[in-house]
Order: structure tokens, then sequence, then C-alpha cells
């Protein structure tokens, strides 16, 4: 590890991406350095957003060197990689997933999950516990483990990292605590029974507490399914007209409020997952005022989708918790903006196409989201909907420093984890485009903007470029 | 009129124009019902599905004896005699069927949506007989040409209170839809435990109290109560049910003069409507019936023939 921050004294750089725009701040540059690097106008709106500069990354050993104002430092690379036009971006976290395996590899495998995650930026993949058979036990969680390294091409040697997040209950079934500690030392990073709301709070509060000696965080997918009989739509217009059971937002932020109250008796964390509406931003505003250890995230479709996508029974659009109405859609971009939501997350939750090809009501929850979720967030930012330091904490520093996982934010000695991304380049959605073996989310044959052209885990490209 | 549409999902497909020309068209083929033999050989050799994947009587009844009397070939197929009990998808039905080469299919279904399901994926004409909550098409158009013979056509001014459960109404929804296409006021009442969400996007008034709602009315659509929506939580019990929300001849006498009662069936007598008043004068309950078999003629007519103009028979209107 190179412990110092002067660049010159490494002996061999491996790698050095030359005159890449970076729009976050330079941490390993004196405040007054000389502004070698030209200046470009802001690539994006007119909110407060960076204008950026050009720099060259420098790696050695599947580390950040140094990341300086483009040719400033004077040195060769084994490896030249000329990345002008493209942006700069850390890997990003994504702590919400489901990869179907064990069980349901027809879906997705832990395989097919972390080559769509290389393709769409994420280093870090944290997958759900509703496996077949449940990660409950320490065996699935190792069998994950093995499948992911697995998966990473032998010639490369690394991937995007699995953190599997343990069942809160044997079997999801919300009856008994699973072994959170044999979890916890296979490799399980968190605890959820997401996919099965909670609705025992004595049981709930035990898991927190449980999982406070653990020094693990639980994920709560907040639902009270009493309230929500039937899920996919939201309690609405839409759902009034189409004569389809609707989820009211409050099933949502009813437990979301229950979380919060017990994170506060207990003095634990809680992290709720996938928020979809105001309601439950209005809690999550108040607990944490009040200094609750609570974080939250929300998922791209709901910061850019309405229940509009509904309206023809589109069963891709069908989702747990479901979209929501504009307004939901703007309280959601306020609270990313301002930190009451930390994190982004994709609830990416592929399915197979004939499994959602039948009537709306016997179709299954969930949008394939890996694929498409940096595109459509980072056009939140290019549109001025979304800052860019909230974008880059919601999908980095957030997720990574609430479980733990390594984060890359260009400091000498950070993990050299880190993507080239072209803004402008066009792509349309389909079947094959998408990396995930599943192609089940409304944005099928629509066009997005910014594509991935190059990624580097541990300095090395997952990605041919 | 040339007849655009491929199906009949609901009726906002279906502008006031067409609305009124079904009904000219279903007012013809019901002189037709009244003649000795009842029977013209307008859709021969043309042949319609009957797929009522949920139960019903009298639908199934009047959209066979609808083709039967325009000489259409009718087969029908429920849920428990398919391959829908054996695990088959509604696609992979769907498909079978359309490999059969029908001319029409007539598809009752549980789910919301099921109608524009098979209609995305089928070429052939796809009639909705009822998908779930949201749409009974025929119903509303049946409902309109009793309304529309006693009001001699004329439905602008008019106001009509649809009573009981809305939420789980398709009939309801689809009557609100053509009642207001057609120019006509609609009132709302049920227990809040059965309205809707977001009530003030639909163009209607609402009401919880039925003596208030049945005020200056020149029709009440009773709806037929679900018994099940006890055990559901909904509602306390029948008998409560009836005392504050079944129509009784004191709403009636409320009421504008001459106005008329009309349910979907089948009818819960004493629960949702007092048992006198379902055979009173003001009941045009059966009268329902028979004009559901002449909208249904109406409309395999105009939807089976759209893409061949030379079937039309003397004396249907052009």
């Amino acid at each position: 590890m190179p412990e110092n921050n002067k660049p010159q004294q490494v002996k061999k750089i491996d790698l050095a991406v030359r005159s890449a725009l970076w729009l976050g701040p330079l941490k390993s540059q004196a405040k007054a350095s000389n502004q070698k690097g030209s200046q470009p106008a802001s690539p994006l709106g007119k909110m407060q957003q960076p204008k950026g500069q050009l720099v060259d990354v420098l790696v050695a050993k599947g580390r950040i060197v140094s990341v300086v104002p483009a040719g400033s430092l004077d040195v060769r690379a084994a490896r030249e990689v000329d990345a002008r036009g493209l942006l700069l971006l850390p890997s990003l976290t994504d702590a919400h997933t489901h990869l179907r395996e064990p069980g349901q590899e027809y879906k997705e495998d832990i395989a097919s999950g972390l080559s769509a995650a290389a393709h769409s930026g994420f280093s870090n993949i944290m997958c759900m516990a509703n496996t077949r058979p449940v990660n409950d036990n320490a065996s699935v969680t190792e069998f994950m483990l093995e499948q992911a390294r697995k998966s990473w091409p032998p010639a490369v040697g690394v991937g995007p990292r699995l953190y599997p997040i343990g069942a809160l209950t044997k079997g999801l079934k919300g009856q008994e605590l699973a072994s959170m500690a044999d979890l916890t030392a296979a490799g399980c990073v968190a605890f959820s029974n997401d996919g099965r709301p909670m609705e025992n709070t004595e049981l709930m509060r035990r898991a927190m507490e449980y999982c406070q000696d653990l020094g693990r965080v639980v994920i709560d997918h907040c639902e009270d399914p009493f309230l929500a009989p039937a899920v996919g739509v939201n309690e609405g217009e839409v759902s009034s007209r189409l004569g389809l059971v609707g989820q009211p937002d409050i099933a949502e932020a009813i437990q979301a409020a229950r979380d919060v109250l017990l994170a506060e008796y207990l003095g634990a964390p809680i992290h709720l997952a996938h928020i979809s509406c105001e309601k439950s931003v209005a809690v999550i505003r108040a607990a944490k005022a009040r200094g609750v250890d609570v974080t939250a995230e929300t998922c791209p479709h709901y910061l850019t989708l309405t229940e509009d996508e509904v309206a023809d029974y589109s069963a891709n659009a069908k989702v747990n918790p479901p979209l929501r109405p504009r307004a939901d859609v703007e309280a959601l971009l306020d609270a990313l903006a301002d930190g009451t939501i930390d994190m982004l997350a994709t609830d990416h939750a592929p399915h197979a196409a004939h499994e959602k090809e039948v009537e709306f009501d016997q179709a299954p929850c969930g949008i394939s989201g890996l694929d498409t979720a940096l595109a459509t967030t980072w056009e939140l930012v290019r549109t001025d909907k979304l800052p860019f330091d909230a974008f880059l904490r919601a999908w980095t520093s957030a997720p990574c420093q609430r479980f733990g996982l390594p984060l890359c934010s260009f400091a000498p000695g950070d993990p050299a984890d880190f993507l080239l991304f072209d803004q402008d380049a066009a792509w349309t959605v389909s079947a094959e485009t998408m990396k995930s073996k599943s192609k089940n989310t409304p944005l099928l044959g629509r066009t997005l903007r910014g594509r991935v052209v190059a990624h580097f885990l541990a300095g090395k490209s997952v990605l041919e470029i | 009129m040339q007849w655009k549409h491929k199906d009949l999902l609901d009726i906002s497909q279906l502008s006031a124009e067409e609305v009124r020309h079904v009904l000219a068209t279903a007012a013809y083929f019901r002189e037709i019902n009244s003649r000795p033999v009842k029977k013209v050989p307008t859709l021969k050799g043309r042949s319609v599905v009957l797929f009522f994947a949920e139960a019903s009587t009298r639908t199934k009844t009047s959209f066979d004896m609808a083709g039967k009397r325009l000489s259409a070939d009718t087969f029908a197929l429920a849920k428990s005699g398919s391959s829908l009990t054996k695990g088959e998808t509604l696609k992979d039905t769907a498909l079978t069927l359309q490999a059969m080469n029908p001319d029409g299919i007539v598809i009752r279904h549980a789910s919301s949506g099921a109608a524009q399901f098979l209609a995305e994926r089928l070429e052939c004409s796809v009639i909705n007989a009822g998908d779930g909550r949201h749409a009974h098409p025929t119903q509303a158009l049946l409902d309109a040409l009793t309304l529309s013979r006693r009001w001699n056509g004329d439905f602008a001014g008019k106001t009509v209170l649809i009573l009981g459960d809305i939420s789980h109404s398709r009939v309801a929804r689809s009557n609100v839809l053509l009642l207001t296409k057609l120019g006509a006021n609609v009132r709302l009442c049920g227990p809040r435990t059965l309205l809707p969400p977001r009530l003030d996007t639909w163009p209607v008034t609402v009401f919880s109290d039925v003596a208030k709602a049945a005020q200056g009315v020149d029709a009440v659509m009773c709806l037929r109560l679900q018994l099940e929506r006890q055990q559901a939580g909904l509602l306390p019990g029948l008998r409560e049910y009836a005392r504050t929300f079944g129509l009784s001849p004191r709403h009636m006498a409320l009421a504008a003069p001459g106005a008329c009662v009309l349910h979907p069936g089948p009818i819960n007598r004493g629960v949702e409507i007092d048992s006198p008043l379902a055979d009173s004068a003001e009941s045009l309950i059966l009268e329902q019936v028979e004009n559901g078999v002449a909208v249904r003629m109406a409309l395999l007519y105009l939807y089976l023939t759209r893409k061949s103009p030379d079937a039309a028979q003397p004396g249907i209107p052009a």
C-alpha cells in the first residue's frame, strides 16, 4: 500500500487514465495547485453543479496512487487509457438486489447478475436472502460467495464483489430469528426479511437487538401486510380507474414510523429499504432530526417513473412498493438531495418474461434494475433534478459507510474501482442491450443516455474496451 | 358507420356518436327479438368463442342467444372445463383458441385487464364481458338502451344514482363512463368501505346518505352486494347494510316523478333492494335482460362484420 501520497516515489504505475472529466474534489492535491488541467464549462445544468476538471488517475497494485490535474505529472504507466470526453466516476454500490441464486437461476444467477453489475458500473453488490433455499444458514452464504468468485473472468481475476444479506428470520417466515451470528461469520453484511414484511413488532425488536450485538444493520422492507392486501399498484387515481386493488402509501409509512420508533427506543440502527413516498420521507426526516440512527434508500424507478406506468396494465411496471404519483417523486428527489434519503439502490428484481406475461394481478412484483440504474439517475443530474454530490454520495459513500464496504473516493490508497462514463452515448433498452437474464423493466424500448465504456476494479478492466 | 374498433374493452374507447350507433343498431335487433322467428342469417358461417373464466349465467346465456339469433356458431368454454385449471396460462389458452380461427372471443375473467391482455395478443375481436373490477361495457350499453327507451334517447340533464358496492363493481365503472358520455349526471352512494379511492378524479358526486342521494334522481341503479364483503371486514352485516343502504320505496318517493330502478342482477332481495320494489312498475330489471340480448347482437354484428360492410342486412342502421 502506498502509505504516502507522493506519486513520484512509486516505482511502477500499472494504469494511467488520462484526461477524464472529474466533477468531485481532488483529495491528493494541495489546495492551491497550479491549475494545469483545463477548466471545461460545467457539462451539467444550472443547479449548483460542479464544473469539474480534467484529471489523470494513476493506479498501482490495485490502489489509487493519485488523481492529479491532467498532464501535471510526467509518469508513464504500463497501461495508458485515453479518457478524453469521458466522465470519471467511482464504481457504484448497490445495497439491494435479488440475484435469485440459489434456486431460481432461470431468472438470474450470480454470474449474470454480477455481469450486469460490471457493465453498469457497480463494484459492490449486496444481495437479498429470498433465494431458494433462503439465505438463512451459513452454507447458503458460502455458496453465494463461491459462485461470485467463480463468476470473475480468470484472466482478470476480479469482478464485482458480492455481499450477501442474511435472512432476519428462519425461512423469512417472520417467526424465529435466523442464525445471524453464523451468517455474520460466513460473510453476511446486513440482515433483512426483504420480500416478506416483518409484521410481528416484538420479533422485529428482538432482531434489531440481536443484530446490534453483531455490529450489523437491519434492513427493513416497510410494508404493513394488512394495509396492503394486494401489491404492485399504488392506491390512487390509476388503481381506482383500472379496478385494481391498490397499495396505499401509508402501508409503507406506518411501518417506517414503527421502525424508527424501535430504533430510537433501542438505540439501535435501522435501514429502510426502497422508500417510495413522501409520507415515509417525513417520518425519516423527523427521526433524523431527533438523532435516530436511521438510514434509507430509494430506487431509480421511484425517482423517474410514476403510477401512470401501469395505466395499461403493464406488468413490467408492477413493483413493490408500487410506483407513486408525481408529488411523491418530487418529494423523494428533494429528500435525496438534502440527505434525508441517504442512498440509492436498484432493488434489482429479475423475473422471466413468461412470469410477467400474465394477468396483471397474477404477475410477480419487480423491476430488473441493474442495467438502467446509472443512465436513469445520471439523467437526473444532467437535467438538474439531483445535485452531483447527492448522486455521488447516494451511489458510493453512503452505502459503503453504512454497510462497511470498500469505497473508492479517489484518495491515495483507495481501491482503484472506477468507471469511465460516456454521458452522451444514447442506447435503447432491449433484451440485447441488457446484461441481466431478465428484461422485466417498463423502460424496454426507451432510449437512455449515458453508457459505461470502461470499468476498472482494483485497477483491472472488467469490461472489454 | 364504418366500425373501426377491433375490440370492445371499455366504454372509454367509444365516442358518444359510436355509443348512439350501438344503441340504434340494438334497437333494430330488439325488434327482431319480438318476431315469431327470431333468427337472421347475418353472421352465418362466423364463429364466436364464449370464454367465461368466471361464473356467469345471464351474460353468457345472453351472448349465446345473441350469437345464435344472428346465425353465428357459438362455442362455450368455462374455466372449470378448460386447461386453465390444469395450469395453462391465459396467454397459452388464448393462443390455442386463436389457432382455431374464431371471428370473436367474448371473455369474462376475474382479473382486471384480462380482456386487454387477450386483445393485445389475438387477431380476432375480443369483447369484454366483464374483467375483474374494471369494466363491463356490454352491461353499461344495455343499461343505456333501457334508459334511452325510457327517456326517448335524451340523457341530457338526467341524473342517475348508482347505489351500493362501487369499489368492487365493473358495472359502476363502465356506467359512470357511459352515462356521463351521454350527458347525464351521475351520483354515487355507498358505505365508505365500499367506495373506490380518489373519487375526486371521477366525474361524479358522492353521497353517504341514500335519502339525500335519491333526491330528484331520474333513475337508480342498484348494485349487487357480494355476500363475502362481510367476511372481508368491509361491513358489519347484511341486516345493517340493508337498513342503511338498501333501496326502498321511501327513497323512490324522493326521486323525480317517473324515476325508474335498474339492477344488473342477480339480485339479493331484501339486501340491496326492497323485494316488492324489484317487482314494481318502476323496476326495469327484466327489460334490462331483454335489452341485453339486443345489445349483444348489435355488438357481435358491428365487431364481426367491421371488415365486410357487405354483410349489412336491410333495415340495420348504416
